[in-house]
């Protein structure tokens, strides 16, 4: 049991809320709001209207480029609307609004393909791209885009199974109820990219489903290993896990494949076996629903564009006390301020709290303790980076590569003087991209001034 | 259920935060402390005590006092006021005349540090610089009383001058020292000196106590006491290089200079590597000035030397970029070259 990263935390986990629980089935909700936008890349444009019926699986957003995924309808019933609706990212975003006739009626377009065993990469790959698929840990990038970029390069392909995000259990439940269809997605992972084995990476606080799936690989004879994980976040960030798993380091700037590594989530994998093997896009996600906040914790399966407030709902409601609502894990996930925002592909938790956890503090002060650093799996030193982006220094900041950071939240998570780090890091990226795009922008009109003389 | 009516706030993550917060880590060596002014007490009587009560309650009062009269937020919570107030009386001897004390305490929280913007902003440890600067009362500044005296609240402060194990050192006398205290009375700290820094054994005990609650790293004690350890062994003043090394290390305030001041977070570098080369230059100057300086200490001004030194440790150790196995010096765009960094 090794943990190859850098630094990283130990927050109490709270998954015993959950881990036990298995997966419920959330009662169909009345409608649901279908983004066109629930991966990284080019939003779709609509191809339904309003008044048409839609069917669970049909197409209701065709994506315009390669680095983009198609969206389904995950109920049957018609669309009420065709227009921008909030979003979970806070802002509005072009969606379609289904009402749900209950019927569930399958697409009839949908079809297990004939024969999945002679099918080529790029084959599958096509066929992920149909299906909607994404990086449903919450990046939300395009596995098409990962497959195919990757193709020829990768020699290790690591399934993440880590979920080291306190609360989280959804993929923990996955691997519990349904580790053959885990295994099937393995089993054409391990065809796409010609590797004997599949890195299966779990955290050891999930020690229960690491001991299942080793059996379960033993009795198949999948072409699959379980790597058992020290419990440290971020064990799970893609460039942490690759560094873990096979002690190798992504380049600034570059993506796993750079370095011969592909990672997928263990819920994005099992979508693929859905894709290849049973012909249906991606619509149902598990979501865990948790948090000091929530009167009944659980891990639901429901429809994506399901409203929060439908998943909250199903738990018995929040406490009057709850003060904050977020959509993903404690460290790295959003908060969220309006309840009719919808489930997303990249959705894995939603969480209330009702207990002061971020025990910010009016006036934040640095005592230089250099904690930030030892705990930052980027190697970055946050303490300075704070001062710079506080002082306005953008070349420093630049220097000192906040572009590097993951803002994974440690060293706003261990910092004594409470300092609002990854927040200040946001910010100086965001500063320093626009001040790139702007000279970006005065080189081309430079450019065309000479053309014209 | 309505979700319209709840109270909700939005905020960037991370949305949970460790519970130790700067006032519990400096709880935490406060806590270290304790033993060894327990031991201050026995040894030195209860005037120990009042001086540490009256050190910590100035330097409280000063930093309360100047963020009340500046309408500056109430810094008193993160505890760091009081840790230097107890630092402060460590570093005198049992017999300092109280106003002398808060003319320290003034100066290490009014001039050291909020005149330079507060926690995390000094650049000079307090307690050491209040040190340097109560040296103008030399005269009472180096009044030592004896092992297991009984100094008395009020303080019958006679004349007397009792030598401490570092005026022998000076001298070179190690033959003397050894017989006026044997080894396990240095180490146990039944000798002279500063209120604070006898008992070699429970500072280590404290600082063990801070290294494994995370709150220190070992680097900086080990890289600090090695280095005096490794100088006075191979440069001996005498025949006996193993015993001068041990009364070098345990007399004087090395253990307390090394596991509490020069640890100070505010006036120490941030990275590891950083840190070993901080107690590597506090090592090469504490001996340096016992060897051939006048004072017979060297541990405050190493450290307060030192201080000085951390930005620049600072600036040119920085840690290997993630994915990069060796870097370049970072590049410059020509037009920036040999210009300051320009500010917003």
């Amino acid at each position: 049991m090794a943990q190859a990263f850098f630094g990283g935390i130990h927050p109490n986990d709270c998954k015993a809320a959950t881990n036990k629980k298995p997966v419920e089935t959330l009662p169909p909700p009345q409608r649901v709001v279908i983004p066109m936008s629930l991966h990284i890349g080019a939003p779709c444009t609509p191809c339904v209207a309003v008044g048409d019926q839609v069917t669970v699986g049909q197409k209701v957003g065709d994506a315009p480029a390669f680095v983009s995924a198609p969206v389904h309808a995950s109920i049957s019933g018609r669309v009420a609307a065709v227009e921008p609706r909030i979003h979970f990212s806070g802002v509005p975003v072009m969606s379609v609004v289904i009402e749900n006739d209950f019927n569930d009626t399958p697409c009839p377009g949908l079809t297990p393909v004939k024969d999945p065993d002679a099918l080529t990469p790029e084959q599958i790959s096509a066929l992920v791209k149909e299906a909607g698929i994404v990086g449903m840990g919450g990046a939300t990038f395009p596995t098409h885009v990962k497959i195919s970029s990757g193709l020829g390069k990768v020699d290790t392909v690591i399934v993440n199974a880590s979920e080291c995000e306190p609360y989280i259990t959804s993929d923990h439940r996955i691997l519990l109820e349904h580790p053959e269809e885990v295994l099937g997605g393995v089993r054409l992972l391990a065809r796409i990219f010609g590797v004997d084995r599949v890195h299966i990476a779990i955290e050891a606080n999930k020690a229960n489903a690491a001991e299942m799936l080793r059996l379960k690989i033993e009795e198949e004879k999948a072409p699959a290993v379980v790597d058992v994980l020290r419990t440290r976040y971020p064990q799970g960030a893609e460039k942490q896990l690759c560094q873990s798993i096979t002690g190798r380091q992504v380049p600034p700037g570059a993506l796993p494949a750079s370095i011969g590594c592909a990672v997928f989530n263990i819920v994005t994998t099992m979508a693929i076996h859905t894709a290849i093997y049973g012909g249906r896009p991606v619509t149902h996600r598990v979501v865990t629903v948790s948090g000091s906040g929530v009167n009944e914790p659980k891990n639901l399966l429901c429809p994506i564009g399901t409203p929060i407030s439908d998943l909250l709902d199903a738990c018995g409601g929040v406490k009057k006390s709850t003060f904050k609502i977020l959509m993903g894990g404690p460290m790295m996930g959003h908060s969220q301020f309006d309840m009719s925002a919808p489930i997303g592909k990249g959705t894995n938790a939603i969480l209330a709290f009702c207990e002061k956890e971020e025990r910010t503090v009016e006036h934040p002060a640095c005592i230089r303790c250099g904690k930030c650093i030892s705990v930052c799996p980027m190697h970055l030193q946050p303490v300075f980076m704070y001062q710079y982006e506080q002082a306005g220094m953008l070349p420093a900041l630049e220097e000192a590569h906040v572009l590097d950071c993951i803002e994974c939240g440690a060293c706003t998570y261990i910092c004594p003087g409470r300092l609002h780090l990854v927040q200040a890091f946001r910010a100086g990226k965001q500063l320093i991209n626009n001040a790139r795009a702007a000279a970006k922008a005065a080189a081309a009109a430079a450019e065309e001034k000479k053309k014209e003389a | 259920m309505d979700y319209k009516d709840l109270n909700l706030i939005g905020s960037s993550s991370p949305h949970i935060r460790t519970k130790d917060g700067a006032g519990h880590i400096m709880g935490e060596v406060l806590i270290a402390l304790v033993l060894p002014l327990a031991f201050a007490v026995y040894n030195f009587g209860p005037r120990a005590l009042a001086v540490t009560a009256v050190s910590v309650a100035g330097c409280c009062a000063f930093e309360w006092l100047y963020r009340i009269i500046l309408r500056k937020n109430n810094t008193l919570g993160d505890l760091s006021a009081a840790v230097t107030g107890v630092l402060i009386s460590f570093v005198c001897p049992v017999t300092i005349p109280y106003w002398i004390l808060l003319i320290g305490d003034f100066f290490a929280i009014v001039v050291v540090k909020q005149l330079f913007g507060g926690v995390g902003k000094n650049f000079l440890n307090p307690a050491l610089a209040a040190r340097a600067f109560m040296l103008c009362w030399a005269g009472e500044m180096t009044r030592w009383v004896g092992p297991r005296s009984s100094v008395a609240v009020t303080g019958a402060i006679d004349a007397m001058t009792y030598p401490t194990p570092m005026s022998y050192l000076h001298e070179n006398n190690l033959a003397d020292l050894q017989s006026v205290y044997d080894l396990p009375k240095m180490f146990v700290g039944l000798i002279g000196g500063s209120l604070g820094e006898v008992s070699a054994m429970l500072l280590i005990l404290g600082g063990l106590f801070l290294i494994w609650r995370r709150v220190i790293t070992w680097c900086i004690p080990v890289s600090y006491i090695g280095t005096v350890a490794a100088l006075t062994f191979l440069f001996p003043r005498g025949n006996d290089p193993v015993q001068w090394m041990l009364y070098n290390l345990l007399g004087g305030g090395l253990m307390l200079g090394a596991f509490f001041m020069a640890t100070d977070y505010v006036t120490s570098p941030v990275s590891r590597p950083g840190q070993v080369i901080f107690g590597l230059g506090c090592g090469l100057i504490t001996v340096f000035i016992r060897y051939f300086g006048s004072y017979n200490e060297g541990v405050c001004y190493s450290i307060l030397i030192m201080n000085l030194t951390v930005w620049i440790i600072d600036k040119s150790i920085r840690p290997r970029r993630f994915g990069v196995v060796k870097e370049r010096k970072p590049v410059r765009a020509p037009e920036n070259r040999g210009k300051e960094v320009p500010k917003k």
